[in-house]
């Protein structure tokens, strides 16, 4: 541990009165997407699951496409990285602990070195130079990159100078929000996350001790009414110019728990375009406010309800890691350690788009395939009726592809499966609790509980005993579908268990 | 009287230093610290000190006793 810190988001709060902000909804965004608002299905593309953009419009696809946050489906082909340029902050959360930082910890506002912009300019260079996969660089504090936000322009600023062909994305609590949209803006930044958990200052007193606004520190109900404003106003104005707004909210049971779907509505009803309600973090360990108090997070079960309340038409994120200030790699990984600054000398970064260009031209390819191989698959299947879905876990290291090793995955996906397709519905880390191999009862036990709900786990390999194991607790490890497509797996595994339970009916009746 | 800033306890997120009206705070070491001579509390400029109202953790921006006992 170092100095650093502990917090869950970008932020956020709440807003004025009981019900709802006073500022009026204005319609229109800048490049006609109405924002969360559009219908859903399993065509949906932008985040919740599946692949065809046919419910968005080509601009908006185009923005989301390549960025793993945005879309859960690039997130298996595409890399993020953080830039730690943004310590300061402007508001105070129960879930944040300034002090803290660990480079075995994952999760946000945790970072083990702070850069200049002059240092992340680098660092992006080396990045981009070795991980062709690499497609966004997001700024996300450690702090809030709006605070200050000099450090954060400038930082873009360069990286939009001298590797254009990022996308350039950040994170912000909202409270300085509309002072800058005009600036983030004019940089062509078109991604922005805002951290709202509540539009309810009787909400939000329990989540934000103070602000800091307009040179005071603001306390109790009227900084969450405050907060809770200025973010709102944040989220019309980059509607109004077309940026695309991710709400995080963070899940605290018994605080806001009841009124995230309201955030939802609030939200939605003013553009966002997806949102992403994660899980609040309270080990006591990290010296957070919650942490300190007993404040639990959410069960698995208890955030998947939430989610699939609010989920309606709005696009909901499902696929968040709750990641690093300074994380690097794809989702899920972070190779932040590779790229440290007293590395980067030697790493001597250059400017050159080819190999990151050749690899997308290839993901479009390789998604035009594996969009044909789960059509195959649909179609394949016999028709049903109201069939109960299936829960359905993976293993990958991504690309789309069954491709990790059951021992070896520090985390799975899980997707529910049935006749309409597969969709992502979360992932269940393993590394938690699996760290001294598959040999003792204790670790199976931690196993079986992470899959709690699965019914089958699809693997590119799996030892004879785990596999033994993982039987007798009720979960198949399968290897049948070894380096395959994902979601046409998935699909062809649910079509082989219903025509083996429909030959059991058909044996049962028989006899 | 003036403001001083607990080395030991600075995280150094640079949160204060733009917002001093009277430049006192520079970087020092892996924090800041804030030039008594400078420091005047922010008075006729900010109804609260900017430094204390910002800093985010406790006990960190506290009152100097004397000017010439850094």
């Amino acid at each position: 541990m170092a100095d650093g810190s502990v917090k869950q988001c970008g932020g956020g709060a709440g807003c004025g009165t009981r019900k709802v902000i006073p500022i009026a909804a204005r319609s229109g965004a800048a490049d006609g997407f109405s924002g969360c608002s559009q219908k859903g299905g399993a065509g949906r593309a932008g985040c919740g699951s599946a692949a065809a953009p046919a419910d968005l419009p080509p601009q908006v696809w185009d923005k989301v496409k390549d960025h793993p946050c945005y879309s859960e489906q690039a997130h298996h082909h595409f890399a993020r990285m953080h830039v730690a340029v943004a310590p300061a902050c402007n508001i105070q959360c129960n879930y944040c602990n300034r002090k803290y930082d660990c480079a075995n910890e994952s999760r946000p506002g945790v970072v083990s070195e702070k850069l200049t912009p002059e240092q992340a300019l680098l660092k992006v260079l080396a990045v981009a130079a070795r991980v062709p996969q690499l497609s966004v660089v997001g700024i996300a504090g450690p702090g809030d990159a709006l605070a200050h936000p000099a450090r954060t322009f400038a930082t873009l600023r360069a990286i939009r100078e001298r590797a254009p062909d990022l996308r350039l994305c950040l994170s912000t609590n909202g409270l300085a929000l509309p002072d800058h949209v005009e600036e983030i803006h004019a940089l062509g930044v078109d991604h922005v996350t805002i951290t709202i958990n509540m539009t309810d200052p009787e909400v939000g007193e329990r989540i934000y001790p103070w602000i800091f606004f307009r040179n005071r520190r603001h306390t109790g109900r009227e900084a969450s009414r405050i907060l809770a404003e200025r973010q709102l106003e944040g989220l019309e104005r980059l509607r109004e110019k077309g940026i695309l707004a991710k709400i995080n909210s963070v899940m605290i049971p018994g605080v806001n728990d009841g009124h995230l779907a309201e955030v939802n509505r609030a939200v939605k009803a003013r553009g966002a375009f997806l949102h992403n309600i994660m899980p609040l973090i309270s080990d006591p360990a990290h010296g957070t406010h919650f942490g300190l108090s007993g404040q639990r997070g959410p069960t698995p079960a208890e955030l998947k309800a939430l989610q699939d309340r609010c989920e309606g038409d709005m696009r909901l994120m499902r696929h968040c890691r709750q990641c690093r200030a300074d994380a690097v790699g794809l989702l899920g990984e972070d190779r932040a350690a590779e790229f440290t600054t007293d590395k980067l000398p030697e790493l001597m970064p250059e400017y050159d788009p080819e190999a990151r260009r050749a690899y997308r031209d290839w993901v479009e390819k390789e998604r035009a395939d594996q969009d044909a191989a789960r059509g195959r698959e649909l179609r394949a299947l016999a028709p049903e009726s109201g069939a109960a879905p299936l829960l359905v876990a993976v293993a990958t290291r991504g690309g789309g592809r069954i491709n990790e090793h059951f021992g070896h995955a520090r985390e799975f996906q899980v997707y529910e499966v049935d006749g309409r397709g597969a969709r992502f519905v979360g992932h269940r880390r393993t590394d938690l609790y699996c760290q001294g191999g598959f040999g003792d009862d204790a670790a199976l036990d931690a196993m079986v509980r992470t899959l709690e709900g699965v019914s089958a786990v699809l693997v590119a390999k799996v030892g004879h005993c785990p596999r033994g194991e993982m039987q007798m607790a009720g979960i198949e490890v399968c290897e049948d579908y070894a380096f395959e497509y994902v979601e046409a797996s998935l699909i062809a595994y649910y079509g082989r268990r219903r025509a083996e339970a429909a030959g059991e009916r058909a044996r049962a009746g028989a006899a | 009287m003036s403001y001083r800033i607990e080395a030991a306890r600075c995280t150094g997120c640079t949160a204060c230093e733009p917002l001093c009206p009277n430049g006192a705070i520079r970087e020092s070491g892996r924090g800041y610290r804030i030039d008594a001579a400078l420091c005047t509390r922010c008075e006729g400029f900010y109804d609260q000190p900017q430094c204390l109202a910002v800093c985010p953790i406790p006990m960190t921006v506290v009152l100097m006793e004397s000017e010439t006992c850094a």
